[in-house]
């Protein structure tokens, strides 16, 4: 007869399995904490960056205007936020991501702000759109919006756009939330010059509610001469 | 839904890993029993042994076929040859009828009536103690016969031997594909074979002892896969099947899809069918390896190409979905040649999920298992094109032919179950 086996075999076989799957989790979870670094690293940049340019604008302000500069921190922030939205995707469970997310929110609001003050004392043009997002349902506009956000910002590199999302369980976002008087069941909304737009916007009623955005330049103009 | 499908992808990967790894550590415990000789073996004994060949409209390589067997290493009135013609329509029966001279060779036509009448046709006629079968579209190799009786001389238990196939002379690129994957089944072959749970005898050159008839019974009809219930017959009563690497058979394989999608469908079903029919050897252990390793790792070789067509439309749905999306918000892409020029790589976009490295071992098991294969076969393993094309081929058609076969295997089980009840309840 021939039908011998061994259970053995089986769970040695098994064992080695499982072997080979840890030491695959291990080495996504090695190289996720080295993407996460990495987006810390960003992030901190980012944060001296905005710091230095609030520090700047406090002690030349009333001097001279010229001088400040914060013009490549949108660039970097759109870059993160890039990331961010990919390690959201990518690395399903990892409470880490949300903190960034948090940090990187903060951010954005305290880029906006500082945009805001050197645009009035200065007198420097500088357009931003705020933008609330939801993540707790299937929000379709929301990655149409998205979508047309993406590609102004290739047609227009200086405009500054801030993505926000709307569910993000902290107290700075929902101070803003307030002031600009987003309510949750209309997202996508959009702020352009304090004012408040909801539902999906198109690009050519976005360049519409956004007359500024001709004299950042850009593409079109580019292509035009 | 996609956290459910990721769950079954990581089942399927586990269980596809499972098998490969089964197949390395037995090659591990037992490459010191791989013989590949490579010059004449003289036997002590030469056994007398009949090869059957059964022929249907095979006009074009018949004659290419028995000339192989009339070149065999082996003595030649210890080697017969019987042809049976099962009605075929062509000159077929005019081409063997030149062979009908040979004192060794015996023609004979009967009525069509499908590959096993004919097999069996023959085996009321055997003389000798052991038999094959070769078919009509497949050449032996000069020493193939001798090599594989070494393994009936050296243990009375083994009860057949399976040879190892090679694709004969392949030219495109969905033959050379082949070549790969007959070179990755010498591999699995030999492997079940050290197991003991060799579940096909090829058609093309596997010799039995004739006691296997003679106790077990004739060849069944059984879904166009008679060589696969033979198989699994044996098993069932604890015959042993070996398997002779260095036994080499050289088969034509279908150079056209469409003639592959049939031969597969038909593979497919038969093993579906033949596995349904034994299901009670399933996972019991008395039945050992075949019925706990070999059966169930073809049924989720089966079951995890379906699962991975399922998945990859399912991510083309979601990609088609997305781009829709896009073109309702921004209309048709706008291609910025800048973009392009400025788009460096970045590592961070670079997948690092578990699933990757995952799939990167397994890919490598099997790439390893196909070369290991071939150092079988030729004695050197080395990487070649065909295995992209294997991979490539394979991973678009499979999935239909394993589709077809399953939807076909599904309505015949269908009117057998209905025909089943039939009987059943005329007898109550």
């Amino acid at each position: 007869m021939n039908n011998s086996f061994n259970w053995k075999k089986y769970i040695f076989v098994f064992v080695i399995t499982c072997g080979i799957f840890l030491l695959a989790n291990s080495l996504s979870n090695m190289f996720t904490n080295k993407k996460v670094d990495q987006l810390k690293n960003i992030q901190s940049k980012i944060a001296i960056d905005i710091l230095s340019s609030e520090t700047q604008f406090s002690l030349l302000s009333e001097l001279s205007c010229k001088d400040v500069n914060s013009g490549n921190l949108s660039q970097e922030l759109t870059s993160l936020a890039k990331k961010i939205e990919y390690s959201q995707e990518n690395f399903e469970g990892n409470d880490e991501i949300l903190e960034l997310k948090k940090y990187y929110t903060l951010l954005q609001i305290k880029d906006y702000l500082l945009m805001k003050k050197i645009s009035e004392r200065c007198g420097k043009k500088a357009v931003g759109i705020l933008y609330f997002y939801t993540t707790a349902e299937n929000c379709v506009e929301c990655t149409k919006q998205g979508y047309v956000l993406t590609e102004l910002r290739t047609k227009y590199p200086d405009l500054r756009v801030y993505s926000f999302d709307y569910n993000l369980d902290l107290s700075a976002l929902k101070a803003l939330v307030s002031i600009n008087k987003v309510e949750d069941t209309k997202l996508p909304a959009i702020i352009i010059n304090d004012k408040s737009y909801t539902g999906f916007q198109t690009i050519e009623q976005i360049e519409k509610l956004t007359p500024e955005l001709k004299t950042l330049g850009g593409q079109v103009a580019e292509e035009k001469k | 839904m996609e956290s459910i499908l990721q769950t079954i992808f990581y089942i399927f990967s586990f269980l596809a890993m499972y098998v490969q790894v089964f197949f390395f550590v037995t090659y591990l415990e037992r490459k010191k029993d791989i013989v590949r000789r490579t010059d004449k073996i003289d036997l002590d004994e030469y056994k007398e042994v009949t090869i059957v060949v059964p022929c249907y409209n095979e006009e074009k390589t018949i004659a290419g076929t028995i000339d192989s067997l009339l070149d065999l290493d082996y003595p030649k009135d210890k080697l017969k040859i019987i042809i049976v013609d099962d009605g075929s329509r062509d000159r077929t029966w005019e081409v063997i009828q030149s062979f009908a001279e040979y004192s060794n060779i015996k023609v004979f036509k009967k009525e069509n009536g499908g590959k096993h009448t004919a097999l069996n046709f023959a085996l009321e006629r055997l003389e000798t103690e052991f038999v094959g079968c070769l078919d009509a579209d497949s050449f032996v190799d000069t020493y193939a016969l001798s090599r594989i009786m070494t393994y009936f001389a050296n243990d009375q238990h083994t009860m057949a031997v399976a040879p190892s196939i090679i694709v004969s002379n392949p030219k495109n690129i969905l033959q050379k594909a082949q070549k790969a994957e007959y070179d990755m089944a010498i591999y699995n072959k030999k492997m079940l074979g050290f197991l003991g749970g060799i579940h096909v005898t090829p058609g093309p050159f596997s010799i039995f002892r004739k006691k296997v008839f003679d106790d077990l019974g004739p060849y069944r009809k059984a879904h166009n896969t008679e060589d696969q219930e033979i198989a699994l017959r044996m098993q069932e009563y604890g015959y042993k099947i070996d398997h002779c690497p260095d036994a080499y058979v050289y088969t034509n394989s279908p150079n056209t899809i469409p003639k592959l999608y049939r031969q597969r469908i038909r593979w497919i079903y038969g093993f579906i069918r033949n596995a349904f029919d034994y299901r009670r050897i399933l996972f019991r252990k008395k039945y050992g390896n075949v019925a706990i390793f070999t059966i169930p790792s073809g049924i989720i070789s089966v079951s995890s190409v379906i699962f991975l067509f399922v998945f990859f439309v399912y991510n083309i749905v979601h990609v088609i979905q997305k781009l829709l999306i896009r073109f309702d918000a921004i209309g048709a892409p706008n291609i910025h040649i800048k973009n392009f020029t400025s788009t460096s790589f970045d590592f961070f976009f670079l997948s690092t999920k578990t699933a990757i490295f995952t799939s990167f071992v397994l890919y490598g098991m099997v790439i390893l298992g196909l070369l290991l294969g071939r150092r079988m076969a030729d004695g050197k393993g080395r990487i070649s094109f065909d295995i992209v094309y294997f991979f490539v081929v394979y991973s678009v058609i499979a999935p239909f032919w394993l589709l077809k076969a399953i939807w076909n295997a599904v309505q015949s089980k269908e009117s057998s179950w209905t025909l089943e009840r039939a009987v059943s309840s005329k007898k109550g």
